[in-house]
């Protein structure tokens, strides 16, 4: 068969909703595509890990102590679901890590922004999980099997997430005046930054045709974002927190919230580097995983031994 | 009731203060997987505290809740054995402080679930389901890292000499033990020493891991005498506490 | 490079009655670690009941080329099927 007629077999396949699985055959670019785009989801939970993590030894109650350390694990969980699809591609988690360790691999860059309150922790769930969330629900029709199996996984599990963000800031609206005052603060901090994660705006979006077209992405990013915006809007009342924008307001004629413009010289700036955390968390994760190496090598040593004992024991 | 009280404050400082050294471990292990069981660990361990901290908070009403006891205390009434206070160090010091929790916690709740008190049975009988995986995870890893690599021997073997004398203190019994020990509520600790040294021995052997021979132990724990190690423990934990005083989180 | 731990296929049954089921993959240094990463990473919400794991190059597949050869055949053996038997209507069930 020549490729041209795979591929037309491969999108008659997409079109009518047959799920890819690993040995089929795929066009090159979107095997390419998914391994990016899997990666970098998988590196964004585990560096989403850090800032979160900063504050579960100082979380302020045994109930919120253990809820954020099941928070945090879920998402070393979920990186390494990912990881798990992306391997089915060819890939090893090894290889995926190295990127992520030199600095190639990008990630969500809403996580080089510094937890620097306990209400941070509550708007990290609230915001971050919550566009998060928005993101993955149509990921978990991805045309792609592993990676659709792997987010219906991440989308059961991540429910509680948001969740508990929520009733850590519904806490704070009614506490003292210190505390709603923590909590303004945190959400001022962590409001654009949450609309930045659903990617740049269409039209500088080149790639999201071709996913859209590979049914690896089912909404645009501005779609997704003006329905973000819309829920929080009645969220926010409920948490009496004004959310940073003046333009805020609801469109009668498009039945939605139009909301200010994004800085997105901030969003390039963060993506190429220049964030308040990217240094911080990628020296974070070469440090545990240089230290790590003595204990994985060993572990591999004595399996070995192991087996070459239990080998001699048979014969 | 005061003594009680005491007594199941300072089963909860173990659990809470070792949980709390875990926690930091999240996002730093060296391997997801590994990052994963530990964390489950922890969990398992701060929520023993819970259960035994809210059986205190009962106990000593004035309304004094779980999170008074946990976080609003002196350095002074924590009454935690000085190992679990110990800092992390790597990954493998770490599993040994574990290791030897886990094998004087698990013949220990082996014994509090007969006690006399029917709320420690049954926490103690909840809790030994974990602590059975707990032990059995590290003993593994314990095997895994002293009989892997040259270097992973090594890095065991010194671990081992600077954890050793802080293991004593787990069979050191006060007049608070006596006590509870006469009323039936709290295990007879000589008795379990004997199991958990066997225990300890065997794994170190498979391990290929030589044991100290100094017999000198620390103390002090459990009269809330600390390391050094504490103070910054307890600042860290008790941050907000000591930041935002009387306010619900 | 050699720290790097095989790939573990994990298949976990959920409750007793039902069969193991293909959840996802882990690594691990030998099989009883294996096990024990199953445990934590894929029933942290009590998921299962019994766990196995094989190692992922252990694993023979099918080719997905040969899917047609492979499956179609069976597409039109109608008569494998109860539904190609007519039966009186006094029967309801059989």
């Amino acid at each position: 068969m020549t490729t041209a007629s795979l591929e037309a077999k491969f999108q008659e396949k997409v079109d009518q909703e047959v799920k890819i699985e690993p040995r089929d055959w795929m066009p090159d670019a979107y095997r390419k595509t998914l391994v990016r785009q899997i990666s970098q989801h998988a590196h964004s939970e585990i560096i989403g890990m850090l800032p979160e993590g900063n504050w579960i030894t100082r979380a302020p109650s045994l109930r919120r102590k253990l809820g954020l350390l099941a928070k945090v694990q879920d998402e070393a969980g979920h990186g390494l679901y990912l990881y798990s699809a992306c391997e089915t591609l060819g890939v090893e988690r090894e290889d995926l890590f190295e990127q992520l360790n030199e600095g190639t691999a990008k990630y969500s860059s809403i996580f080089n922004y510094p937890t620097l309150t306990w209400a941070d922790i509550g708007s990290i769930g609230w915001l971050v999980d919550g566009a998060a969330i928005m993101n993955q629900v149509p990921l978990c029709r991805c045309s792609y099997g592993p990676y659709a199996r792997a987010m219906v996984r991440v989308c059961k599990e991540e429910s509680f997430h948001q969740r508990q963000g929520f009733e850590i800031l519904l806490t704070l609206s009614k506490g003292t005046d210190e505390q709603k005052a923590m909590l303004q603060e945190s959400v001022n901090r962590w409001w654009w930054p949450s609309l930045m994660m659903f990617g740049p705006n269409d039209a500088e979006s080149p790639n999201s045709a071709k996913s859209m077209k590979w049914k690896i992405k089912r909404f645009t990013n501005d779609d997704l974002r003006q329905k973000f915006v819309d829920v929080c809007y009645e969220q926010a009342k409920l948490l009496n927190v004004t959310l940073p924008d003046p333009d805020l307001k609801w469109n009668e004629e498009r039945g939605h919230f139009d909301f200010g413009p994004i800085d997105w010289s901030e969003f390039w700036d963060v993506v190429k580097g220049n964030g308040p955390c990217n240094s911080q968390r990628l020296a974070a994760r070469n440090k545990a995983h240089a230290e790590g190496e003595w204990v994985r090598e060993a572990a591999i040593a004595f399996a070995e031994k192991n087996k070459q004992r239990n080998i001699a024991k048979a014969s | 009731m005061e003594q009680k009280f005491q007594y199941v404050q300072r089963l909860a400082d173990a659990p809470l203060i070792l949980g709390q050294r875990l926690c930091e471990w999240c996002g730093h292990g060296p391997i997801l997987e590994q990052d994963i069981a530990l964390s489950n660990i922890a969990l398992d361990l701060l929520g023993l505290a819970r259960n035994l901290l809210q059986y205190a908070a009962e106990l000593k009403g004035e309304g004094i809740s779980e999170d008074d006891l946990a976080f609003s205390r002196p350095e002074k009434e924590y009454q935690n054995f000085l190992l679990c206070e110990l800092e992390n160090g790597h990954w493998g010091k770490t599993i040994l402080r574990q290791f030897f929790f886990d094998s004087f916690h698990y013949f220990f709740l082996n014994e509090l679930k007969n006690s006399k008190d029917d709320r420690l049975k049954a926490i103690a009988e909840k809790s030994l389901k974990e602590v059975t995986y707990h032990l059995r995870f590290s003993s593994e890893w314990v095997i895994r890292l002293g009989d892997g690599t040259e270097e992973s021997h090594a890095k065991m073997q010194e671990a081992l000499n600077e954890i050793w004398p802080f293991t004593g203190e787990f069979f050191q019994v006060d007049e608070l033990d006596l006590l509870m020990e006469k009323q039936g509520v709290a295990p007879n600790l000589n008795s379990i020493q004997k199991s958990v040294q066997q225990r300890v021995a065997e794994i170190l052997t498979q391990a290929t891991l030589e044991i100290p021979e100094g017999t000198w132990m620390q103390k002090g724990g459990k009269s809330g005498v600390h390391t050094e190690a504490m103070g910054f423990l307890l600042a860290e934990m008790q941050f907000m506490q000591r930041a935002y005083p009387n306010m619900q989180w | 490079m050699k720290s790097n731990w095989p790939l573990w296929e994990v298949f976990i049954r959920s409750r007793q009655g039902l069969n193991h089921k293909h959840v996802g993959s882990l690594h691990a240094a030998d099989a009883d670690m294996a096990i024990e990463n199953a445990r934590d990473v894929y029933t942290r919400r009590m998921e299962g009941v019994s766990i196995w794991v094989v190692e992922s190059k252990d694993i023979t597949a099918s080719n997905p080329d040969k899917q047609d050869e492979l499956f179609d055949p069976a597409e039109d053996k109608v008569y494998r099927h109860p539904t190609f038997y007519d039966l009186p209507d006094e029967i309801k069930h059989m």
